[in-house]
């Protein structure tokens, strides 16, 4: 039946969805809203300690998996830390939260901020790979407008 | 421990870039006649079927629904269930637990993806954390290349041990009719292909495929009377740990161990080498094949590479990983853990055509999730 079907037809068709913005407007809490105001008001970045196990959460939020305990107990953990791991993205793709082509070169990484036992993932101002090593040490550049999300942080640099 | 339950049908379609001449639910039908054909069953007796794929490749919601006349549904109990890349994995665990549980004798998995109706990269993205971590993402792509600079780091492996891993894949796929990729490559070939996230050259990285896959299981009574070589489930584990993609422990892979020990500890492997005789491992990445070989202990932290340079793990080595060609070969994300599974069960029923690896009693699947999910079967040609 397929190859009848298919002898019916010079072409196959193909139907797009079109370019309909569908937009989410997403919530932050009682955690990551002080997290983005840290960096909004105070150019510091923010985690959380669980009581149970000690370990301490970068971005916070208020369940420590692990322990399945609340958290309470806030850590200024400042701007400073060390590369856990990075990549050079050189594949341009479409950002979802855009619709646009990503800008490469781009070079994504893992900090281990001092004090924080997670990482938080940013961007560093460095795309030559030969140039960036595991561990270095690194600080957060804060832009001059800040309106209270992960970009009020520009960029990590390497110190 | 249930009802025990064997694998004891596969079916899976042509594999490609762009399947534009069947629509989603052709392309399910495609693979659901062949694995009612391959264990010749009738869709009458089939009790129950599990379906999945990641929602936002294709913008479908409720496949489950949508696709009833291709997958063979109509009318009967169909739950869909989704993990992102591990999907397939979670479909094959599903249908073993609706055999095990004893409530239905003979069920169907279904994996499917259409990746070429979308941007993969766009819509694998929207697993990471929308407002924390999505920028900075990297794709599918990103958090394993960062994985692989770090093991370069702390254990001195090269660019080149993982294209090793890439030749070894794609060259394997040689072999399997049904792979999307299949094209003789060199390591010289590896390093040559353009970077795509760095250390990941673009022959290091799985493409992206249109293709589904039918996997049947049924139950101790009735798998003999299917076939006379069932591939018995003997273990399978999921673990998940995930908040965000910076919260992983990527020097002890705590997900992907605890998988691998708890099918381990059920199925009395103690010797992954020795013991198993065959492994269909979701390996996205060849860097993946180095780094997380040590944390199914084949070998201590960081030996990855020795095993790799020796061919340990090429078809006519000790254990042989992926005689199918892999992720690295053929990529319809829903499908591809369903994939491994049906692979692993070809190999233990002795119907892998030239991609068979001798005689196998153990076979190994897993399944992986871009946030780091690991699922993990065991097939047996014994009875558990």
């Amino acid at each position: 039946m397929k190859d009848q079907a298919a002898n019916r037809q010079d072409e196959l068709l193909e139907i797009s969805s079109g370019k309909a913005e569908h937009v989410y407007y997403w919530h932050c809490g009682h955690y990551i809203s002080p997290f983005f105001m840290g960096l909004r008001d105070k150019k510091t970045i923010l985690g959380i300690r669980c009581s149970h196990c000690g370990r301490v959460y970068v971005p916070p939020r208020e369940v420590c998996g692990r322990c399945f305990k609340t958290m309470h107990d806030w850590v200024d953990l400042g701007s400073e830390g060390s590369i856990y791991a990075f990549t050079v993205v050189k594949l341009p793709y479409i950002d979802p939260n855009t619709g646009k082509p990503i800008k490469v070169p781009r070079t994504d990484i893992y900090v281990k901020l001092d004090g924080a036992d997670t990482c938080l993932m940013h961007w560093l101002d460095e795309s030559d790979e030969t140039k960036i090593t595991v561990g270095a040490r690194v600080r957060a550049v804060f832009k001059e407008q800040r309106r209270g999300t992960i970009h009020d942080i520009e960029c990590f640099t390497q110190i | 421990m249930g009802t025990r339950t064997a694998i004891v049908g596969v079916g899976q379609t042509h594999h490609t870039s762009k399947r534009k001449d069947v629509n989603g639910q052709e392309l399910i039908s495609e693979a659901v006649k062949r694995a009612l054909q391959d264990a010749a069953l009738e869709l009458k007796d089939i009790d129950a079927i599990v379906i999945g794929n990641m929602d936002h490749f294709e913008a479908i919601n409720n496949v489950d629904c949508w696709s009833i006349d291709g997958s063979g549904a109509f009318m009967k109990p169909i739950m869909k269930v989704t993990t992102g890349g591990s999907t397939g994995g979670t479909l094959g665990s599903c249908a073993y637990y609706h055999v095990a549980s004893g409530l239905f004798d003979v069920v169907m998995a279904i994996g499917w993806e259409k990746n070429s109706e979308s941007d993969t990269q766009a819509a694998i993205s929207t697993c990471a954390d929308p407002i924390v971590e999505r920028d900075f993402f990297g794709g599918a792509i990103g958090p394993n290349a960062a994985e692989y600079a770090m093991y370069m780091e702390q254990f001195g492996a090269t660019q080149e041990d993982a294209a090793l891993v890439a030749v070894r894949d794609h060259n394997n796929a040689l072999r399997n009719p049904h792979a999307h990729l299949r094209k003789f490559i060199t390591v010289e070939d590896v390093m040559k292909s353009p970077v795509l996230c760095w250390p990941i050259k673009l022959l290091d990285s799985c493409p992206r495929s249109d293709g589904a896959c039918a996997v049947i299981y049924a139950s101790e009574t009735t798998a003999p009377k299917i076939t006379p070589n069932p591939a018995w489930v003997h273990a399978t584990a999921v673990s998940h740990d995930y908040v965000y993609f910076g919260d992983y422990d990527w020097e002890m892979m705590p997900t992907l161990r605890t998988t691998v020990d708890r099918v381990y500890g059920r199925a009395g492997i103690t010797d992954p080498l020795k013991d198993v005789d065959v492994m269909e491992l979701y390996l996205p990445f060849s860097t993946c094949g180095v780094v997380w070989m040590d944390h199914m202990h084949m070998c201590s932290l960081g030996d990855a590479p020795k095993l790799i340079r020796k061919g340990v793990f090429d078809m006519n080595g000790e254990l042989p990983i992926n005689p199918s060609g892999g992720v690295l070969s053929t990529n319809p994300i829903g499908a591809t853990g369903l994939i491994r599974l049906g692979e692993a069960a070809l190999q233990v029923m002795g119907r892998a055509g030239e991609r068979q690896v001798g005689d196998v009693r153990t076979a190994l699947a897993t399944a992986f999730g871009s946030c780091y999910w690991f699922e993990a079967t065991v097939l047996r040609s014994t009875k558990p």
